[in-house]
């Protein structure tokens, strides 16, 4: 199967049914993507497609065939992952950081499709779990990064 | 490998006396100077430990055990504790930098390997407790300052003047007097030859420039963009992959597996092994491993009669809940003063009331994982997730069956832990991917799955508190009686003394400042069935919730206001009265409500006060109700640790604390039925989502006192002061966690 990350075209051979995450950690070994519970129920594993934040772990690859996929590998690539990269450094939001890359790319999708977001866009946006509780930080950094 | 008994004491062990009072790890009654810790570790453990520390090596001391500096003039720093979103590695860099003369921005900072250099913790290593910055501050002052003195002297060679004409700037030796400069990478190998001088000069606290400042995290960029790395992101060539299925029951074993020949056919499958407690599959990427081994067929032995830990197969938390609130008696007496008895039964009125908080998972996002690789000259290296290097160490040396000095431990970047890989019999993947890996003749990359982490997590252990409180015609507590009834993790794990109270038992609700002249604390133990652990702030996460709310209650009986109660019986302890006003002053002046918020709202305000891990703190949180659901709008948190090193770091700190603590009072529990956790995913077992997170507001007050903790501190007050505000909101009191089992209904 044929999947383009990063944009860069990749040659995948594994059961079309296997999750998005695991191509992407295992076989192609973009390990920033993280494995939190498998349930898309966390977050830890969001992802672009089309530029729309979606839980590779519950994403069969049969399923993105044909589409863009963004991970954060890429993320300084992008002008808005630019902007709510720098939004995070600022506000110094990562705590042990794994929720992260999850995070950073839900943010990066919302100001892709919503680049003025209000209060209330950001909260339906920003749903991803933190054990750590940065989600005080998160939303400042979200607010900033909108601003520019 | 399946050893589910606590690690044992080794009573004759010469650390077990003179070593330093662990302050709350200790057990209460030991005598004076004996360490809890030293009745602790492992025979291996000690012995590896032994050893390490043979040739009189002080911890601490090696400026070449800790400090690289680079051609660049940056500085490779190894610590002797593991970061895992706490802010250590920075903190570190701040200590050491400030006195070597070097900006902490030019740090690059990783877990150190196990090795007698980094037992900074009263002779042990760990990192827990809130204790790494304390513990250790003084010793890496000195130790920054030691390697400054190293370039120095090696710039004074170079130069042919004597040190007194040097002096440093940032990453540079200076001699005014010819206008030379060396950077300090040019000097590096050069002092690293030197001695360690003995009495090299520390910074004047007045003088110190990163100290104390809200400096810059040095991991946020990396954990920004994905680059940072965790346990479960690690590869080395040849390696496979490996997925287990636990035994529902622990202490259940593999019988047979009636569909081992399919599963050997799936994809990518590569073996299935019986390990001890589970079976395992080896595959080449994880998916395939877990596939596989979730569609295996197994049935089990069950754990034959006595095995010790395991679970009964009829266990439920209801029962044992039931069972700890069942208990009667006044148990080990863990704290006394005046007669308690006596004034109870010359009290005006007498209240009493039973409180329970549930058992709780960890939960961190980073499900636990371990590679292991043998190699070629027989050592084994480990990459796992730990806050112990050295008890891992022993321990993993333990299950390979090889010297712990063949055994080479990496300790990655934690995902979380917040108590979760202390070394915990039967709650690490380690000795699974040791095995696997000797079975396979490659490296083992294990990963546990969300859903048997969740079956295999160590819990919080569940406990009950009793209290009884006299109060005089005034009003006024002259009489306050509690027992708490559960098992400490303490005791667990590093060995109880049955005449002897568990200080992680009844921390919280002993060593309180309140001036109530007639106390008895006591402690009934009760075996957890669970695997219990340490859980972020340990006792405290449960017994200040006690203690704080039926404070409130005492406080109500007395027709006092509860923050006015609390200021009064203070007047005695001025650092914590400080602290209090703090709190209140910060909100806005204290107010308990109910008031009408300009959104229309109805709220009302609780206070809690703790006193965890040798800092101070006091909380105020402001709740509504929303239908039966307590949302929580605010929380003020003033902190005192006597001293800090980066008010960011703390107030991050007291931001994640308040998370946890507020998922713990409004959502978090384990329900075991027929000893099987209910949950086995978050969907089952729900932690603070976004839209519950409350504004956090935080004051540092720096007394001076000695460095208390910053990690756990936090945590402690919020569910008190929450089910505080929620009374008032309600008329009623709440005694059990988490409130979504309660029935809230504002009905004043
Ligand atoms: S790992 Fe995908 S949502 Fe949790
Ligand atoms: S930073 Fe640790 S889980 Fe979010």
């Amino acid at each position: 199967m044929q999947l383009t990350i990063n944009g860069q075209s990749h040659q995948v051979e594994i059961e079309p049914d296997t999750p998005l995450l695991w191509v992407l950690r295992d076989t192609l070994g973009l390990t920033g993507t993280k494995y939190g519970c498998g349930l898309a129920q966390c977050g830890a594993c969001t992802v672009l497609i089309d530029g729309q934040a979606t839980r590779a772990c519950v994403t069969p690859i049969e399923s993105v065939a044909g589409t863009e996929i963004v991970t954060i590998e890429a993320i300084t690539g992008d002008a808005e992952g630019r902007r709510v990269v720098e939004a995070w450094v600022d506000h110094q939001v990562p705590q042990c950081g794994y929720c992260q890359s999850g995070q950073v790319m839900a943010a990066t999708a919302l100001l892709k499709q919503t680049p003025q977001p209000t209060e209330e866009d950001i909260a339906a946006a920003m749903i991803n779990l933190c054990r750590c509780g940065t989600y005080n930080a998160i939303a400042s950094a979200v607010r900033q990064a909108a601003k520019v | 490998m399946n050893d589910m008994s606590p690690i044992k004491a080794s009573q004759n062990s010469d650390r077990e006396t003179g070593l330093l009072n662990l302050s709350r790890r200790r057990f209460l009654g030991v005598s004076a100077g004996a360490l809890v810790l030293g009745v602790a570790l492992p025979s291996g453990a000690g012995r590896a430990l032994a050893q390490a520390a043979a040739p009189a090596i002080e911890a601490g001391t090696r400026v070449n055990a800790y400090i690289e500096i680079r051609p660049d003039s940056s500085v490779l720093f190894r610590s002797a504790f593991i970061e895992g979103g706490q802010g250590i590695f920075t903190a570190m860099a701040q200590i050491v930098g400030e006195e070597l003369d070097v900006d902490p921005a030019r740090f690059v900072v990783e877990a150190a390997p196990p090795g007698p250099d980094y037992l900074l913790i009263g002779g042990f290593r760990f990192t827990g407790g809130s204790m790494s910055v304390r513990m250790s501050y003084e010793k890496m002052r000195k130790l920054g300052a030691s390697a400054r003195l190293m370039v120095l002297q090696a710039a004074a060679a170079r130069m042919n003047v004597p040190v007194s004409e040097l002096t440093t700037e940032p990453g540079r030796v200076l001699h005014a007097a010819s206008g030379r400069a060396l950077s300090y990478g040019e000097l590096a190998q050069q002092a690293a030859a030197l001695a360690v001088p003995a009495d090299a000069p520390l910074r004047a606290k007045s003088d110190f420039r990163w100290i104390g400042k809200p400096l810059a995290r040095l991991d946020v960029r990396d954990k920004s963009t994905g680059k940072a790395q965790y346990a479960i992101d690690l590869r080395v060539d040849g390696m496979l992959h490996a997925a287990v299925q636990h035994a529902r029951h622990l202490g259940a074993e593999p019988q047979a597996i009636t569909n081992e020949a399919q599963v050997l056919a799936m994809p990518g499958v590569h073996s299935v092994h019986r390990l001890p407690g589970a079976v395992g599959v080896v595959a080449d990427s994880w998916w395939r491993a877990r596939r596989a081994a979730e569609s295996l067929q197994v049935t089990w032995t069950a754990a034959a009669q006595g095995t010790k830990g395991a679970m009964p197969e009829d266990y439920s938390t209801e029962r044992h809940r039931d069972g700890l609130k069942a208990m009667t008696g006044d148990g080990l007496e863990a704290e006394v003063s005046g007669d308690a008895t006596k004034a109870l039964a010359g009290a005006k009125t007498v209240i009493e009331a039973t409180y329970d908080a549930p058992h709780l998972a960890h939960a961190q996002l980073e499900p636990p994982s371990a590679l292991a690789r043998w190699n070629e000259d027989g050592t084994l290296e480990l990459w796992a997730p730990n806050q112990a290097p050295e008890m891992f160490q022993a321990a993993a040396a333990k299950v390979a069956g090889i010297d712990p000095s063949k055994v080479i431990i990496h300790s990655p970047l934690l995902g979380g832990f917040f108590g979760r890989h202390f070394l915990y019999a039967s709650a690490n993947p380690f000795p699974q991917a040791i095995l696997l890996s000797k079975a396979v003749g490659k490296p083992i990359k294990l990963v546990w799955s969300r859903e048997e982490e969740f079956l295999r997590d160590a819990l919080r252990p569940m406990a009950v508190a009793r209290f009884r409180a006299g109060l005089d015609e005034k009003g006024m507590p002259v009489a306050l009686s509690a027992v708490a009834v559960g098992e400490g993790a303490t005791g667990r794990w590093f060995g109880r003394q049955p005449d002897k109270v568990d200080s992680s038992a009844v921390e919280g609700i002993v060593e309180k400042l309140y001036a109530i002249p007639n106390r008895r604390v006591g402690h009934i133990h009760v075996d957890d069935p669970a695997v219990i652990g340490f859980w972020r702030s340990v006792g405290h996460s449960m017994n200040d919730f006690f203690y704080e709310t039926f404070f409130d209650e005492m406080a109500d009986a007395g027709k006092q206001d509860p923050y006015e109660l609390r200021h009064r019986l203070l007047s005695e302890s001025p650092r914590q009265q400080t602290l209090l006003e703090a709190v209140a002053d910060l909100s806005g002046g204290w107010r308990r409500g109910p008031y009408q918020a300009d959104d229309g709202t109805r709220r009302a305000r609780g206070v809690a006060m703790a006193s965890p891990f040798g800092s101070e703190v006091a909380t105020i949180a402001e709740v509504s109700l929303r239908g039966e659901e307590a949302v929580v709008h605010q929380v003020w948190v003033a902190v005192d640790p006597g001293s800090i090193v980066n008010p960011a770091i703390v107030e991050a700190q007291i931001n994640s604390a308040v998370a946890i603590g507020l998922s713990i009072a409004l959502m978090e529990e384990v329900v075991y039925e027929e000893g099987v956790p209910r949950a086995r995913n978050y969907d089952g077992y729900p932690i603070l989502p976004p839209d519950r997170m409350p504004k956090v507001h935080v004051r540092i007050i720096e007394s001076g006192a000695p460095m208390g903790g910053i990690g756990e501190p936090g945590v402690p007050g919020v569910p008190p002061a929450v089910v505080n505000a929620l009374a008032v909101l309600t008329g009623k009191r709440v005694r059990s966690l988490p409130l979504s089992r309660a029935s809230l209904t504002g009905s004043i």
